[in-house]
């Protein structure tokens, strides 16, 4: 054995470590603060991007008009029945105002021009007021109604004013000479989009809005919620508490790990072979898009859950069966409690993922268009990621700055989800 | 098979008194020779009187497998109504083992497997018809820590009389949770915050309200697996107190690692050695005359 160290030699070589185990403390945490800024920067040029292409989009030019009911365009028989009212050709009450606005206005070309300042889904706001309300017909009104995109665009600035008339311009000078005067009389300004957040889809991006898809959204989580929460915590239970210890046990245990790594259109088309093809449940059904979602959802919710079930202390179970409770009553009164926490991040994590899933929603349906805001689990919809990429594929100009706008929506609903989540997480957190 | 090699094994250890290492006829792993030598020396008999008069737990024969470890031998013991016994032992000879067998404890462990005849006022403890919950209804258990559950005071004395069905009102279970804290020595110093969470009291406060938990279900026996390894010298002294008290009307059962506790509190006491029990006596005679050699060396502080 060799001598032992004098003290001098051994402060020598822990004093040569040391310096070597600070240099790398400090490399360690400079690495640390790197990733953390990267990040941190990411996260800011994504939120920039988004907020900045798509604040627009919460915005609208309208239009205000003298709208003329005149009974001789809309029901020129007198009738007044629904059919006729609901058939009429409503946009003509607009051209003729807007020929009263621009009397100079004569040649084909230039009224086609005039009357595609205003959006064609003016004539549907008319149809609508004089379906609720027949009385209107022979009256006049002053309505906003909802300018064209290419005028909202060109309003808000997004289009680049360079050679007027050349082939890139939307607008011809003429139309935007008009969109100025209309300015200059008070007739055109940016209003709350409202339609963005009450509409379903549509084609013209100035008539398209969220509330569709959202509502979508919210049927498939709850459904989702109602599913995989109360299924994945029973069979957590199950397995961590009840379940005898057998190979069976330890194949189930291997699956439900697997399945938590498989893709996510895997489960669109098994949804598509189960639910649609053998129950026979309706396509494009937030009910349908809640299940398939369970089914991904799971998972997660039971691995989370059985982890939560193992993190609590075993002496809190002994003392509830020192106690004489059951078992069944050992896990309700003590082990659920202690768990919940737990349980629900899981819970978070696996809504969270299933809330920005699009690709399985694809499988079922979900990517049709559909104009509708849905009125239950059953009808029609689509879902706020779908809706998204539908956007973001449209032709049209505006639909940029809506597809940005959708997305807020979309991390809106997250950040309400899991602010909710984490509430009830801490409501139920207890010290032990 | 096993058991012959090892016979073997102290046979041709026994023989050289020169200190030649002894040579076995078949080649056995140290482990085993150390094993097998050190249960030699036990004498595979229990010194002293196991029995008890009127006795309410009587273990003849029991064993305790953890998977391929035999934790407990061969264990006759006998608990005796208003009697506490100190089960005494170093680490890991099986006495927590012991106590767990009583209320089934051990059901939780899997690999556990439990054999031999508890008896429980004559009713076989591991008999197909006996009802776990029942069991440990009449033989409560107070654990090593202090493990409150997450609820309020009361909560935590309610819980066993609620769920067991013992009071029919609200007064009643007022009166049982009043009078478990009272026989627990606690309740002047909680009364007034009965809803605040039990885990919010110190050390000793906690172990005595899982002890007030314990006696609020009423049982037979009350099992301690070292109740105040975890306090300092003054709650354990008011732990010991209130043990004394407790042994007017229960009997208890007591694991502990303080051979000045064992003398203060139990009447008789069990010396536990490698998973068996080695002699069993009155507490004085254990600890001033002691008659195996193992339990002098343990007593007087050789070893353990």
């Amino acid at each position: 054995m060799a001598a032992p160290l004098t003290p001098a030699e051994t402060r020598r070589r822990v004093d040569a470590s040391l310096r070597r185990r600070y240099r790398t403390e400090r490399l360690f945490r400079l690495y640390g603060l790197i990733s953390v800024l990267l990040g941190v920067g990411f996260l800011v040029i994504l939120f920039t991007t988004i907020i900045g292409n798509g604040y627009g989009a919460f915005r609208q030019s309208f239009v205000r008009l003298e709208i003329q009911f005149d009974p001789a365009v809309i029901d020129p028989d007198g009738t007044r029945t629904p059919d006729v009212l609901a058939s009429a050709d409503y946009s003509q009450l607009i051209k003729s105002s807007l020929r009263q606005l621009f009397p100079a206005a004569e040649d084909r070309a230039s009224r086609r021009e005039l009357n595609a300042l205003v959006s064609s889904g003016g004539a549907y706001l008319l149809q609508k007021m004089v379906l609720a309300d027949p009385g209107l017909l022979g009256q006049s009104r002053d309505l906003w109604l909802p300018a064209d995109d290419e005028v909202d665009l060109f309003v808000k600035g997004s289009v680049p004013t360079g050679a007027a008339g050349s082939e890139q311009e939307r607008l011809s000078a003429q139309q935007i000479g008009w969109i100025s005067q209309l300015k200059a009389a008070g007739r055109l300004e940016l209003r709350f989009n409202t339609t963005f957040f009450t509409a379903g889809d549509s084609r013209e991006p100035e008539l398209a809005g969220i509330w569709g898809a959202t509502k979508g959204s919210f049927l498939m989580m709850l459904v989702t919620l109602f599913l995989a929460f109360p299924l994945g915590v029973a069979a957590a239970i199950y397995l961590e508490e009840f379940a005898p210890r057998s190979w069976l046990v330890d194949v189930i245990e291997v699956n439900i790990n697997n399945l938590a790594a498989v893709p996510s259109i895997v489960f669109g088309l098994l949804g598509l072979a189960v639910f649609i093809n053998f129950f026979g449940l309706p396509r494009s059904a937030p009910l349908v898009g809640g299940l398939v979602l369970t089914l991904m959802t799971l998972p997660v919710v039971i691995i989370a859950s059985r982890a939560a079930i193992k993190s609590v202390p075993p002496s809190v179970r002994e003392a509830a069966l020192g106690v004489g409770a059951s078992k069944m009553q050992m896990v309700f009164h003590h082990v659920l409690p202690l768990a919940l926490p737990g349980m629900l991040t899981g819970a978070i994590i696996g809504m969270a993922r299933a809330l920005g899933e699009s690709a399985p929603l694809l499988m079922i349906g979900m990517v049709a268009f559909i104009v509708e805001v849905p009125s239950g689990a059953m009808s029609p919809a689509t879902a706020l990621p779908v809706q998204i990429y539908l956007w973001a594929d449209s032709p049209e100009r505006a639909f940029v700055e809506r597809t940005s706008a959708a997305i807020m929506v979309l991390l809106a609903f997250l950040l309400v989800m899991n602010a909710a989540a984490v509430w009830l997480r801490n409501r139920f957190e207890q010290r032990w | 098979m096993l058991l012959m090699d090892r016979e073997k094994g102290f046979a041709a250890m026994r023989e050289p008194a020169d200190g030649r290492e002894p040579v076995a006829a078949t080649p056995v792993s140290p482990m085993v020779i150390a094993d097998a030598a050190e249960t030699d020396r036990i004498a595979a008999d229990t010194v002293g009187d196991v029995t008890a008069k009127d006795a309410v737990i009587c273990v003849r024969g029991g064993n305790v497998h953890y998977g391929e470890t035999h934790a407990l031998r061969d264990i006759n013991l006998d608990v005796g109504r208003n009697e506490v016994i100190a089960l005494i032992g170093p680490s890991g000879c099986g006495k927590s083992t012991f106590i767990r067998c009583l209320n089934r404890m051990n059901d939780t462990i899997e690999s556990a497997k439990v054999t031999g005849d508890f008896r429980l006022d004559g009713q076989d403890i591991y008999a197909r018809d006996t009802d776990v919950v029942m069991l440990r209804a009449r033989v409560g258990m107070v654990f090593q820590k202090p493990n409150p559950f997450p609820k309020s005071i009361y909560e935590n004395v309610a819980y066993g009389p609620r769920i067991h069905g013992l009071a029919s009102n609200r007064a009643e279970l007022d009166d049982i949770v009043y009078g478990s804290l009272e026989r627990a020595g606690l309740v002047d110093e909680v009364k007034d915050r009965l809803d605040e969470p039990g885990t919010g009291l110190s050390g000793g406060q906690q172990q005595r309200l899982c002890i007030a938990r314990t006696i609020a279900v009423n049982p037979e026996v009350i099992l301690m697996d070292e109740p105040c390894s975890a306090l300092d010298p003054i709650a354990t002294a008011r732990i010991e107190d209130l043990i004394d008290e407790l042994s007017q009307k229960y009997a208890i059962a007591i694991v502990t690692h303080s051979m000045q506790q064992a003398a203060r509190v139990s009447n008789r006491t069990a010396y536990f050695h490698l998973g068996r029990l080695v002699e069993v006596g009155p507490t004085d005679k254990i600890f001033t005359n002691p008659s195996h050699k193992l339990t002098e060396d343990y007593v007087t502080g050789r070893f353990g």
